[in-house]
Parts: C-alpha cells; sequence; structure tokens
C-alpha cells in the first residue's frame, strides 16, 4: 500500500464531523477563572483616567488590572530583519498613555464566569482625551500628527529592486500605469482566540491549552515574559478551527492570560467573542499600488514599478513587516523582467494592527499586477492571453536568481514551466468556450465575461523543522511534529509519510502537534511549509528509524543489514520471508535486550531535523466567468478554475481541498469583503452582518486541476506548498472577468468589487459608449 | 457577546404571558423564536430584566383561511408560511410563501415566528412589508382583552409599534386577497438584511389597474408605502411605461440615509430597480 499520492481519507475527520474535537474552550480546570478584556472605544486618544473601582467592587470579580499595575514586555516583531527599527512601533500589552485603535485593550476583569467578567468590564471607567484620527496611509505619512510621538508615522520604507529601472522606461515604446486598491480584510477563522492557562505551584509549572501555529516561539517569548524557563511552560494540543495567518500569532492576551494564570493561582481561561476578534485580531490587505509596466510595442515587458502604501495600522505586530515585504519581493511573479523596482511604506492608522493573512502579500501585488497587464494588454491590441505567453519565463530560463530577498532567505526561482501550465490549464479548464459563451451571452446583451490571471506562490519557508519517530512494542507508531495542525490535515498527511516509510497500516501511526511535551522544538504551521518542511522532517525521521530496525534485527537474526527488507511493517530476510520481527517486536527487544548484547540504542525511533535555505515556488492559473447584473451591480461567479503545480501532491484530495477553499475565501475578499471605519475611526464592519463572508450558498462549483510536472528539488518530498494557492489569483481574475463583462477592461481597480461600486463602472461605462455613439 | 443578566419565566398561555407582562413592567421581553432579541441581548444592545418565553404557547401557531380572509397566529414560523399549503389561501395570498425564501436562511425560518417579526417591526422586514402590502389587521391582547389595530397605524418607529408594554401581538389577518403581488429585494448574500426592499401589489382588470400598493423596506425608520408611485398606477393602463414611472417615482419619493452597503443615491436607484422587478412580478403573476 503506498499512501503518499493517494487520495487517503482525512484521519481528522470523523473526530472534527461528529463534535468530538478538543478546541480551547473545550478545556476547562478545576478552579478556572475568566478573563474579560476592558478595549479601548476610542481611535486615537490619550488615557487622561482609568477608574476600576466599581468594577472591582463587582459581582465575582478577583482582579481588575490595568497597564500601570502589570510589567510585561511590548509584542516582538517575529519575522523581519528591521526588528531594532521597530521598537518604538511595538504594541503593549495593555495600554497605558495613549490609545490607537478601537479594541486596542486597557485593562482586563477576572471573574467567576464570562457574564460576570463581562458585567464588571462594563463598570471600568475611562476618560479620553480624543486626538485626531489618521485612517488613510498617505494622510497620515503626511500628517503633522505623530501616533509615536518622536517617530515618524511612516514606520519603515521597504525596497526591491534588480536591473536598471529607469532606463527600461526611459526606452519603452509603451508605458501603462495604474492605480489600484485593495481593501481591508481579515481571515475570520471559524475558531475565534482563546486561551486557558494553570500554574501548578507544586511542581512549578505552566500549563497552556490554545497556543496554536507556532507553539515552540510563543512559548520562548511567554517564558521570558514571566519569568519562567521554557521547560517550565508546557503548550498542549488543541484542535483549531483554522488559522489563515492571523490565529496563533502573539497577541496581548497571550501575555495576559498566562501571567494572570502565574500571579493569581488560578486557572484562567479566555475566549475571544467575535466582536472583539474583529477588532482585535490581525487585520489584512489594506494596500494602494500606484504600479507602473514599461512595455515594448508586441507587449515584452521590460520594467515594473510599484510604489504601495500600506496601512499598517495602529501598531507594528509580529508581522507588521511581512506582508509589505512579501508584497514587493513576490511582485514580478512568474515573468521576465529586466529591470523591477518596489516600494513599500508601512505607515501606521488608527485602526487594528495587521498580519499575515493567507496569501500575504500576493493576492495584493497579483492583482496589481495582473490588472496591469490585462490593461496593457487591451492598450496595445493584444489578447490578454498573449501578452502573459510572451513574457512568462520559459522552462529554459529556470530556475533563476531573482536578486531579491524575501524573509531572510534569496528569492530563486526553482524548476518550473508556467508556460505548459498555462496551455494545459487553458485545455483543461475549456476556457475558449466559456470565452465564447460569455461573447454570444454578451451580444444578447448580457453582461457576462471571463477573466484569468497568472501567479507565482511561494512555500517551504526554512530555515528547519523537526520530526520524531517512535515505536512501541505493540507496533503502534508515535510520529511528533514541530508543526501544529490548524484544521488543514497536515495528521493525515504525515502520517502517509510515515507509513510508507515504515511500510505499515496508516491506522497505526499517530500524530502528535502542537505539543511541547514531545517535542520541543518546532518551527510551526504557516507559510505553506507544514507537508514541505515538516514532511521531509518526518521522512528522514522514518527513514532513520526504519534504518535502525534493520539494524538491529540484523543483529538479532544474525545476517547482514543489506539481507533484510522491511516489507508491511516486518523486517524479513531475503529469500526466506519465514525469517522476520514485526517492528513491535524489534521494539520490544530493544526495551528488553538480551543479556550481554548491545543493540546500540534505547528506543526504536529516530528524531531529525530537516533544513532548508530556499523556498520553492508554486504557481498557477486562475480562471472564471462571471455575470454582471447591470442594474444592481451584483457580481455572480458562474464558473471558477484552479490550475496548480504542486510539485508532488501528497494527497490530491487535501490539494484539492485547500484550492477550493482557497477560491472561495479570494472570491469573498473580491467582491464581499471589507473592513470599512467612519470618519471617527468607529470600525462599521463590527460583526458577521456587517463583514460579509461568503457563505456555501453563494460559493461557485471551483473547478480544479492539480499538475505534478515540476516535483521541487528543495526537499526529498519533491513538494510544493499548497495552502495559499487557491487563493492568491481571485482578487485579480474576477477584476479581469468583471472588466470583460461591463466591456471596461481597466475599470475594476479597486477590491472589493461591491455592487455599488460595479454598478457606478456599469454606469460609467454606458455613459461613454453613449458619448461615442452621440459623437459617431 | 454575553447578555446581561435577567430572569426567564416560560408560559404555556396567552393569559399568563399578558398577567406577566403587567407584573413585570416594561423591562420584560416576550421571547418568541429570538433570532432578533438573543442577538441584541448578546451585544447587550437590548437589556430586559425579564424574558417571557412564549415559544410553547401552541394556540397561537396556526394558519387559518376562510370567505373573510387569513389569519396567522403569531407563532407561526416563517418556513411554515413558506410551506403554505391551503389550496384557497396560497392561490389568494400567493406572495407569502413566495416571499418567504428572501428570509435569513433554512435555520431561521425554521425558529423565527411570523408574529415575531411583526412585533420587531424591523423596516427591512419581508413580513413587515407585506402586512403594510395586504392592509393586515394586528390583534394585540393586553390586561383589557382584545383590539384591533389597522397595519398603517401599526409601525410607529424604529423598532417601534403601537403595542402597549403590557400587550402581546397574538395574530395577523389579512382580508383583501391581492393575487397580483411581489417582493423584490436586493442584499449582497442571500439572506442578508435588504439594502433596499420592493413589494408591489396591483388590483386588475383586464390590463388596466384598479388599485395598487408600492411598499419599500430598508431605506427609512418603518416599512413605508408609497403613494406618489400607487397613484401612477392606479387608473392607468398597465404597460411598461407605466411601471417606469411608478419606479421612479418611488425612487423620488424615498430618501435612504446613506449606509455601509451604499450611498443614499445607490440606494434611490436600487430602489427604482426593485419596484420595477416587483411590479413586472407581481402583475405576470396571477395571470
Amino acid at each position: 500500500m503506498k499512501y503518499v499520492g493517494s487520495r487517503v481519507l482525512r484521519h481528522e475527520d470523523p473526530r472534527l464531523l461528529t463534535g468530538r474535537g478538543f478546541f480551547v474552550d473545550d478545556e476547562t480546570r478545576p478552579g478556572q477563572l475568566w478573563m474579560r478584556v476592558v478595549r479601548s472605544t476610542s481611535a486615537h486618544a490619550l488615557i487622561r483616567s482609568i477608574d476600576l473601582t466599581e468594577a472591582q467592587e463587582s459581582d465575582g470579580v478577583l482582579a481588575v488590572i490595568c497597564g500601570r499595575d502589570v510589567e510585561l514586555p511590548v509584542i516582538p516583531v517575529r519575522v523581519s530583519p528591521l526588528k531594532d527599527e521597530m521598537a518604538p512601533y511595538l504594541q503593549p500589552v495593555l495600554a497605558t498613555e495613549r490609545v490607537r485603535y478601537v479594541g486596542e485593550p486597557v485593562a482586563v476583569i477576572v471573574a467567576t464566569d464570562p457574564y460576570l467578567a463581562e458585567d464588571a468590564a462594563e463598570r471600568v471607567i475611562v476618560e479620553y482625551d480624543e486626538l485626531p484620527v489618521l485612517l488613510d496611509a498617505e494622510q497620515s505619512a503626511a500628517s503633522d500628527v505623530q501616533m509615536v510621538p518622536g517617530h515618524s508615522n511612516e514606520v519603515a520604507v521597504l525596497r526591491a529592486s534588480f536591473g536598471d529601472v529607469d532606463a527600461s522606461f526611459a526606452s519603452a515604446e509603451h508605458v501603462v500605469e495604474i492605480d489600484v486598491t485593495i481593501g481591508r480584510q481579515t481571515a475570520v477563522p471559524i475558531e475565534t482566540r482563546g486561551l486557558v492557562a494553570e500554574w501548578s505551584p507544586d511542581d512549578e509549572r505552566l500549563d497552556i491549552w490554545g497556543a496554536t501555529k507556532v507553539p515552540h516561539y510563543n512559548r520562548r517569548v511567554i517564558a521570558a515574559a514571566i519569568g519562567l524557563t521554557e521547560y517550565q511552560v508546557n503548550i498542549h494540543r488543541t484542535d483549531a478551527g483554522g488559522g489563515f495567518g492571523v490565529r496563533g500569532e502573539l497577541y496581548p492576551e497571550d501575555f495576559l492570560v498566562p501571567y494572570l494564570a502565574l500571579r493569581l493561582g488560578r486557572p484562567i481561561k479566555w475566549v475571544e467573542d467575535r466582536a472583539e476578534h474583529l477588532v482585535s485580531t490581525n487585520h489584512s490587505r489594506d494596500q494602494r499600488h500606484l504600479i507602473s509596466g514599461a512595455f515594448d510595442r508586441s507587449g515584452h515587458l521590460l520594467g515594473l514599478r510599484d510604489e504601495v502604501w500600506h496601512g499598517n495600522g495602529g501598531y507594528v505586530r509580529t508581522h507588521g513587516l511581512t506582508v509589505p515585504e512579501l508584497t514587493i519581493t513576490m511582485l514580478p511573479g512568474p515573468y521576465r523582467l529586466p529591470a523591477y523596482e518596489g516600494v513599500c511604506h508601512i505607515v501606521l492608522t488608527n485602526k487594528t494592527p495587521c498580519g499575515t493573512y493567507r496569501a500575504p502579500g500576493r493576492y495584493e501585488g497579483t492583482f496589481a499586477r495582473e490588472r496591469l497587464l490585462d490593461i496593457a494588454a487591451v492598450q496595445l491590441g493584444i489578447d490578454p492571453l498573449e501578452i502573459r505567453r510572451v513574457n512568462l519565463l520559459s522552462a529554459e530560463e529556470l530556475p533563476m536568481d531573482r536578486g531579491l530577498i524575501a524573509l531572510g532567505t534569496s528569492v530563486v526561482l526553482d524548476d518550473a514551466d508556467y508556460q505548459s501550465l498555462l496551455e494545459v490549464a487553458l485545455v483543461e479548464a475549456d476556457y475558449s468556450s466559456w470565452q465564447n459563451e460569455a461573447t454570444q451571452l454578451r451580444a444578447q446583451g448580457q453582461l457576462v465575461g471571463t477573466g484569468m490571471a497568472v501567479f507565482l506562490e511561494k512555500s517551504g519557508l526554512g530555515p528547519y523543522e523537526t520530526a520524531a519517530v517512535e515505536i512501541d512494542r505493540e507496533g503502534g507508531i508515535q510520529v511528533s511534529i514541530g508543526g501544529t495542525s490548524l484544521g488543514q490535515g497536515i495528521e493525515t498527511i504525515m502520517a502517509q509519510i510515515a507509513a510508507d516509510e515504515l511500510t505499515v497500516n496508516i491506522a497505526s501511526v499517530d500524530v502528535v502537534g502542537g505539543e511541547t511535551a514531545s517535542m520541543d522544538d518546532g518551527m510551526g504551521s504557516w507559510a505553506s511549509r507544514s507537508t514541505v518542511v515538516g514532511g521531509s522532517a518526518v521522512l528522514m525521521a522514518a527513514r532513520a528509524t526504519s534504518d535502525l530496525a534493520l539494524q538491529v534485527a540484523a543483529t538479532l537474526l544474525e545476517v547482514s543489514p543489506e539481507e533484510l527488507t522491511l516489507r508491511d511493517g516486518r523486517v524479513e530476510v531475503n529469500g526466506s520471508s519465514e525469517r522476520a520481527m514485526s517492528l513491535g517486536d524489534v521494539a520490544a527487544v530493544i526495551g528488553n535486550p538480551p543479556a550481554g548484547v548491545d543493540l546500540g540504542c534505547k528506543v526504536l525511533g529516530a528524531r531529525r531535523k530537516f533544513s532548508v535555505e530556499h523556498m520553492t515556488y508554486p504557481y498557477g492559473v486562475h480562471f472564471a466567468q462571471v455575470r454582471v447584473d447591470g442594474d444592481t451591480g451584483a457580481v455572480s461567479v458562474l464558473r471558477y478554475f484552479v490550475a496548480y503545480e504542486v510539485g508532488r501532491a501528497m494527497n490530491p484530495m487535501t490539494v484539492e481541498g485547500q484550492l477550493i477553499g482557497g477560491a472561495i475565501q479570494g472570491i469573498g475578499g473580491a467582491l464581499l469583503e471589507e473592513l470599512v471605519y467612519g470618519p471617527d475611526g468607529q470600525p462599521l464592519s463590527a460583526t458577521l452582518i456587517d463583514y460579509l463572508l461568503p457563505t456555501a450558498g453563494d460559493a461557485p462549483t471551483v473547478g480544479t486541476l492539480i499538475t505534478e510536472s515540476h516535483p521541487s528539488s528543495s526537499n526529498p518530498l519533491g513538494a510544493k506548498g499548497a495552502g495559499e494557492g487557491g487563493l492568491t489569483a481571485c482578487g485579480a481574475t474576477i477584476a479581469s472577468a468583471v472588466g470583460n463583462a461591463i466591456g471596461k477592461v481597466e475599470a475594476p481597480t479597486r477590491l472589493p468589487l461591491s455592487p455599488m461600486r460595479v454598478r457606478a463602472m456599469v454606469a460609467s461605462a454606458a455613459a461613454s459608449t453613449d458619448h461615442v455613439s452621440s459623437a459617431e | 457577546m454575553k447578555p446581561s443578566a435577567f430572569e426567564y419565566h416560560r408560559v404555556r398561555s396567552v393569559d399568563e404571558a399578558v398577567s406577566l407582562l403587567t407584573r413585570l413592567g416594561g423591562d420584560a421581553k416576550l421571547l418568541a423564536g429570538g433570532q432578533s432579541l438573543v442577538g441584541m441581548m448578546n451585544f447587550r444592545l437590548a437589556r430586559p430584566s425579564a424574558l417571557i418565553d412564549i415559544s410553547l404557547v401552541d394556540a397561537l401557531n396556526y394558519i387559518t383561511s376562510n370567505e373573510e380572509g387569513l389569519r396567522i397566529g403569531a407563532l407561526t414560523s416563517h418556513r411554515a408560511v413558506e410551506r403554505l399549503d391551503d389550496p384557497v389561501a396560497s392561490e389568494r395570498f400567493s406572495v407569502l410563501p413566495r416571499s418567504a425564501h428572501w428570509i435569513g436562511h433554512y435555520a431561521i425560518r425554521s425558529v423565527g415566528t411570523f408574529g415575531g417579526s411583526i412585533a420587531h417591526a424591523d423596516p427591512a422586514a419581508e413580513w413587515c412589508m407585506l402586512a403594510l402590502l395586504l392592509d393586515a389587521e394586528v390583534v394585540a391582547v393586553g390586561p383589557q382583552g382584545e383590539r384591533v389595530v389597522p397595519i398603517g397605524d401599526f409601525f410607529t418607529g424604529f423598532l417601534q409599534t403601537d403595542l402597549a408594554e403590557d400587550e402581546m401581538l397574538t395574530e395577523v389577518r389579512i382580508r383583501t386577497a391581492w393575487p397580483h403581488a411581489a417582493l423584490h429585494e436586493f442584499s449582497r448574500r442571500h439572506g442578508d438584511f435588504a439594502i433596499v426592499a420592493a413589494a408591489a401589489a396591483v388590483q386588475m382588470s383586464g390590463d388596466h389597474c384598479t388599485d395598487a400598493r408600492i411598499v419599500i423596506g430598508g431605506v427609512d425608520s418603518t416599512v413605508i408605502r408609497v403613494a406618489d408611485a400607487e397613484s401612477v398606477l392606479t387608473g392607468a393602463t398597465i404597460n411598461a411605461e407605466a411601471i417606469g414611472e411608478a419606479a421612479a417615482a418611488a425612487a423620488r419619493a424615498v430618501d435612504p440615509p446613506e449606509d455601509l452597503n451604499g450611498s443614499a443615491a445607490y440606494r434611490r436607484h436600487l430602489t427604482e430597480v426593485l419596484v420595477r422587478r416587483a411590479l413586472d412580478e407581481a402583475i405576470a403573476h396571477g395571470e
């Protein structure tokens, strides 16, 4: 039985689908208390006073704490070369002098139940002296109002470039310049954040439930913040209802809950409610791109410039610099590009701070770049497919060092064939018949159109991941990983890899992630890295375990290891399969070796660390066919298709799931989702009535094509990550199709394409047509 | 998102509910399907001191029809109206079952109640619009007994009605059959509150309109009738031009505020689009 490459049903699903998942809110400790956060109601203000008296006297309250009562560090930047420069902009756990966004924590209540905690939170009286509110990145950068006194609101200007951009524009026969905006959005995992912490004074250890994504990093920072060693802090595995980049990073509550558990000596639980979630968990996107391309007359791209304004919110959090960096380093995409310059202004605004959200920087950059190509194609009179064909890098030009650094590693585009994937995808999707159908329907007066976009993804970020395999006397196999499950199926994927390597039934493999006691080091689950890097670590640990089993069995069976084969979980002597030992038998002998025999090991198992220098770059194509209701501006997605090169699909079913789910999420970002603020900085999209997520009822059927033509050479599995590519090109593709449907390719420049915006485009397209016909 | 503390009472009859309302005073709230009230309580936008749960008052769960018209008990679920299969009622009042699909989602329609929606008086609510469209009457029971309120007097402001603090809504009556009627709305996802909704009903004699009703939802503090649009139609020959004029008149008559989903001008434009669609369907239906 070969599991890798098969559509193995997800081991997680029976548990999750029958309500037997175990999420952080399912953890209840004896004597547990509840924490409630009092949040700023002002977007930008000096705190004149905080009166805790009434809250302290409220029923069931054990503690009320504000910023002056605690000594906790600021929230660090996790990923960036500019960590030190960011010091003035980092977020305190509790605001003391000034608040910078609605939702910022200013005090916490600890009470005997969550209702009483919320009652008491209402009785904390905070007086604010209002300050001018800055909501737009460019306005904030130009403002005299400093959000951090003595420091510019523009926290950094990142640059990425190669080639002679000025010369490319000077020599260009055609220059296209556009101005596009991606609205502020967030991921909204179905499970909100939450944490439970319990201090055990007798053995001086702190247990934490609910840290998903990067448990080892969080443990390190939290332990240091509250004066414990890493080994005194145990983070426990829980299920997670999605992450999508926002859930599991360090937030104020991740410090407050462990700190209060230690200080009060009682277990503390905090579960974020949805209203809190929408103002406190990282936001993302929120970029304006002034992008221009230099072309020759046949549409060859000679140079590309992009100036990006990134509205970062009130503080730089763990990933404050990551999205801007990925935006400008991934912007060139899969295209041949002699010269490039990307500049990103990271600016504080009085909104919730930003971080990564699935396809960070690529969703935005792909929208800007692919819009530019669509519009250039129209202006040059070239088919939009053709302008991609002439500019896509060919297989012969790869691998190629872009001369850019992203996330501390050189961008080296690995083996790929972008051009072939485009051609195969066109056939597989039958895109030309989508186009023909749309053309016919437009001739009948319907606003139906098609659009497409090509994208480059990144995955498999290092520097390393750890895994350990151990086999017990019954033949049970435990795989411990440094990553964690966010619901994406890695328990199944890791078990497939280990089961194949050890030639066992997958049912005997148990995968444990996110449990610091069973794996003391790991990089976590993010950046489409779990299968690529974590899976490779599992492969290496399983292979080492298999080698060890052969070596031990060789001693016991008095043959050389070369005379042995591992088959169906048994070590057999070649040519005489009755002389064999099961892996459990080998483990049993190792546990209780014959007198006088030194087997050279104490357990049947191995731990390995897989290190990787460069990322691996998957890529793909999206197609859409949409209908626009010209009267209302509503956009219906009639057809959608994602083609994706994944190197090697460990489990095609879960890859399809990633692509389809990603596409639905990305279409939501293209059409529905926007975090809107009033002029006073009050969030208006503060509930799921107003922040519109795509629903199953509104979701189109998404076709997929997974290709495995170019296995990655960065890892022994040949895998490229699959977590994000379903989403990356959705904004670009839907915009392209809407422009085609309304007969005005250049019109869609702002996401989401809300009905009001689309209606305005239709009206202006009709007006310009009238103008043309009356001029004739 | 936890409600503030409240008392909970469960009752089995209208009398019990009314006497509790009388005793507990104005801070007490009736709980039927809870589809609006519970959400408001979780946001602490509503803080009733007591809830009187009437969901088990089975006597209020009915739809009956006879020559006098249609009677809908207050605790009838949206879903029951959607599935109305009485042959007489479903022909004469078919706009009710045909419009139910606009309400939320299956789960909401299964739990939410017709009377609860009317009493909540949301200006975008489909049942409030259709009650106004079809000249309904609302039956209210209080300590002094029963009274019947014409729908035109019932909605008094944003989430405000003519019901006294100690009264409960028990029934909605619709006497006049309007076979030519339809409701259309626009929202960004199925089941959301309408950005604008329009309902239209006409009485026809050949292609001649003898009476008309146009109701707009979601643009004002209550559902509203648009007399200017109705007068365009009444007495007129119905054709595309008349429909267009009525729709334009409705758009001129409303004054929607800007909101998250659209500017005032966009919502005014939608009013015109939706009145036209509602009229087109109303006229086509029953032919």
